[in-house]
């Protein structure tokens, strides 16, 4: 079973380094893993994809509480949170293959954010399903490089949200 | 005033009575204004190791937060095992560690070492100082973390030009710590459901940790037993938190435990875990550990509520208060654990310590002869290193008073037990200092041997001397088919009584009762460091002894008639 974590960590040197290496010594699998600033510049946020198949989510979420930079833990529950993620593809396009492959990207809303000769590189955002779907279509037209920056994501803003702190509440 | 004075008005400030440690290039300049005058006692090690376990060993025996001090590099990390010794058994510890220059960092410059990336698995927390001016912040903040919670070791690493720059010194009177917030006080409907569970148990035992000397709560830890009158198993970290004479104590559990403690903690049908962590050494084979029971966890780190075994009743919170909250809440059903507490007064019977008298000196004969020699005091506090004799200890010193007994148990660290005794003669001064030491241990730590006699901390240590890296021998015979490999140390060298006399400390070889005794008795009185050499059957084996891996019914005991011949 895999869950989505946001976890907000003071931005402080080491911060990431303490997070990552606590998953390692305890043999926590990380998918999938994304940082970068939010609206405070003291914090950041770390979005991670883990897997429990071996360890509980509770346990993940009690030891990251304990490092001292850590300032909160979510869990981003299916259907109660928005998940996206960006990736670039660079796809093989000889002249008579660019049509096709530019309207399959239409149908996606992928950008088309760089074009060559021989080559096209798409930028597409989207669920990491959606980007599943895009690489699977694409590849056998000749994927060469592809990037993703890894799952990103928030609690809705809808009311009624129940993407829940998941913080021992005992 | 400079960075390094800082360091040692937060000391004070913090009212630090003594720091352990060895001074290097990279810390010069606190050792320099260490000499122009600070309250703070400075005790000079012989090796960074040592300056860490007497840091543990003081603040073992002290209850207050250890402080060690290192230079760069290989001082650093020759801390590093102190440190995860720390780590491991929950030991309040600040780290100082000198650091190059800040604008070498990162140039592999001479004795560099990126030390906070080295101990990050192993401390709560670490800071490098970049600027003079965070300086006091940072070290109030290192001493709050390391023994608010659930206690443990931090590290401060300080560059050379950050101890030598200036700053306006303020010593904080806060921390500002957004992420670090350990509980308060328990859940009071967990605090209900545990008495609740306690009121209705037939067979209830209370399985006690370190946790509750971390947490001062050993009154509350009585107080408890003795309302439910409940039966009390305390692990190796918790030998001494509840009177070993009390007719409630139940022994120790675990590998090497007496057959009777395992079955009173395996057999009963509440287990209440007090600060405990369901180690592998304690509860053998996890899947047929206490099987029949429910388990109430009462602990500060909610970290460890179902690490290992699921929590029906889990509290999380400090166990002083959890535990007087407990008891007021608890309504015994009187004489309910009657019969409970005479089957296991039953299995104690029919289940002592046993091995074979005779010539060889026996080990258990030591530890049997030390604790006869100190029965009734209160003012004695033994060390240990790690091994058989540790072992021995465990199952013949009776500690009734909490902080009297001092060892390495999650981390198993050999050589702990001379540096830790020195630490807690400086926590103790009254105390008479006991380290029972192995000759393997010994000669892992020995130069510490000067810093007892030069900074006149007086320390006994008793080497239960068999030759062998004893412990292993046993595993050898018992699981590997008597394929002996690489453990004879060899009991005559070195000569350990004239190597005392080397250090300045007084020496004693013995190989009988009678020598033994009259060498304890004069070591004990002496108020002098000592070495008392006994050289003892290096034939025997620690029993009883669960396998690891293996269930508490499977203990193997003592048994005469099949005596491995050597």
């Amino acid at each position: 079973m895999k869950h989505t974590l946001s976890v907000l960590v003071e931005n402080k040197p080491g911060a990431l380094m303490r997070v990552t290496s606590m998953f390692a010594r305890r043999g926590f699998n990380i998918d999938s893993l994304a940082v970068g600033p939010t609206e405070r510049h003291d914090v950041s946020r770390i979005t991670l994809r883990v897997d429990c198949a071996h360890t509980s989510l509770e346990q993940i979420e009690k030891q990251m509480h304990k490092l001292v930079n850590v300032l909160r833990v979510q869990e981003l529950a299916p259907g109660e949170s928005v998940e996206r993620e960006l990736a670039l593809l660079k796809v093989a396009a000889p002249a008579s293959k660019r049509a096709e492959l530019i309207s399959l990207a239409e149908a996606f809303g992928a950008r088309v954010a760089d074009l060559g000769p021989d080559s096209i590189v798409f930028e597409l955002t989207g669920t990491p399903e959606e980007i599943d779907s895009f690489e699977e279509l694409v590849r056998p037209h000749g994927l060469q490089e592809l990037g993703r920056t890894g799952r990103l994501g928030l609690g809705r803003a809808v009311r009624g949200s129940k993407s829940r702190p998941q913080h021992a509440l005992i | 005033m400079t960075g390094a004075d800082a360091i040692l008005r937060c000391l004070e400030a913090e009212e630090v009575e003594v720091m352990f440690g060895l001074p290097g290039g990279a810390i010069l300049p606190l050792y320099d204004a260490m000499a122009r005058g600070t309250t703070v006692r400075h005790v000079l090690a012989r090796h960074e190791q040592g300056a860490g376990h007497m840091a543990q060993g003081y603040a073992r025996a002290s209850g207050r937060v250890g402080v060690c001090i290192a230079t760069s590099g290989p001082g650093a990390t020759n801390l590093v095992t102190p440190i995860a010794d720390a780590w491991m058994d929950s030991t309040p510890l600040v780290a100082i560690t000198g650091q190059v220059r800040s604008t070498l960092i990162g140039t592999d410059a001479f004795q560099e070492c990126d030390i906070t990336g080295i101990t990050i698995p192993i401390v709560k927390h670490s800071w490098l100082v970049q600027d003079v001016r965070e300086l006091p912040e940072i070290l109030k903040a290192a001493f709050h973390v390391a023994r608010t919670g659930r206690c443990g070791p931090v590290l401060v690493d300080v560059p050379r030009d950050v101890q030598e720059a200036e700053l306006d010194f303020v010593f904080p009177d806060s921390v500002s710590l957004p992420g670090w917030k350990p509980p308060r006080r328990g859940h009071p409907r967990q605090i209900t459901a545990a008495a609740q569970a306690v009121a209705a148990a037939e067979r209830p035992i209370l399985y006690v940790g370190g946790g509750v000397l971390n947490a001062h709560a050993t009154d509350e830890l009585l107080a408890l037993a003795e309302h439910g009158r409940l039966p009390v198993v305390t692990t190796l970290m918790a030998k001494g938190a509840f009177p070993e004479s009390h007719e409630l104590h139940a022994g120790w559990p675990g590998m090497h435990g007496p057959k009777w403690s395992n079955w009173a903690l395996n057999k009963a049908d509440l287990v209440v875990a007090v600060g405990a962590r369901f180690d592998d050494r304690v509860t053998g084979k996890l899947s047929a550990f206490a099987p029949g029971a429910t388990v109430v966890h009462l602990d500060v780190d909610a970290a460890e509520i179902s690490k290992i075994r699921h929590a029906d009743v889990p509290v999380v919170g400090p166990l002083r208060p959890v535990l007087a909250e407990l008891t007021k809440a608890l309504e015994p059903v009187a004489g309910r654990t009657g019969p409970w507490l005479r089957q296991i007064a039953e299995w104690r019977e029919e289940y002592p310590l046993r091995y074979e008298e005779g010539e060889p000196l026996k080990p258990q004969r030591v530890l049997e002869t030390l604790q006869e020699l100190t029965a009734g005091r209160d003012d004695v506090v033994w060390t240990t290193g790690v091994g058989q004799h540790q072992m021995w200890a465990m199952q013949y010193l009776q500690c009734d008073v909490p902080r009297s007994f001092i060892t390495s148990g999650g981390l198993g660290t050999m050589g702990y037990g001379i540096p830790a005794a020195v630490g807690a003669k400086a926590a103790r001064p009254d105390a008479t200092v006991v380290c029972v030491d192995g000759d393997g241990c010994f000669q892992m730590t020995q130069q510490e041997l000067a810093t007892a006699v030069l900074e006149e901390l007086p320390i006994v240590v008793v080497i239960v001397n068999n030759g062998y890296l004893g412990m292993v021998r046993q595993w050898q015979d018992m699981f590997f088919e008597e394929r002996f490999s690489q453990i004879h140390l060899t009991q005559g060298l070195p000569d350990y009584a004239m190597l005392a006399r080397a250090y300045g400390g007084v020496g004693f070889t013995v190989e009988s009762d009678d020598e033994l005794r009259e060498a304890l008795r004069e070591a004990l009185a002496s108020g002098r460091t000592c070495v008392v050499d006994a050289r003892v059957d290096p034939r025997e084996h620690c029993f009883p002894m669960i396998p690891a891996g293996a269930a508490a019914v499977d203990t193997i005991e003592f048994d005469a008639s099949e005596r491995v011949v050597a």
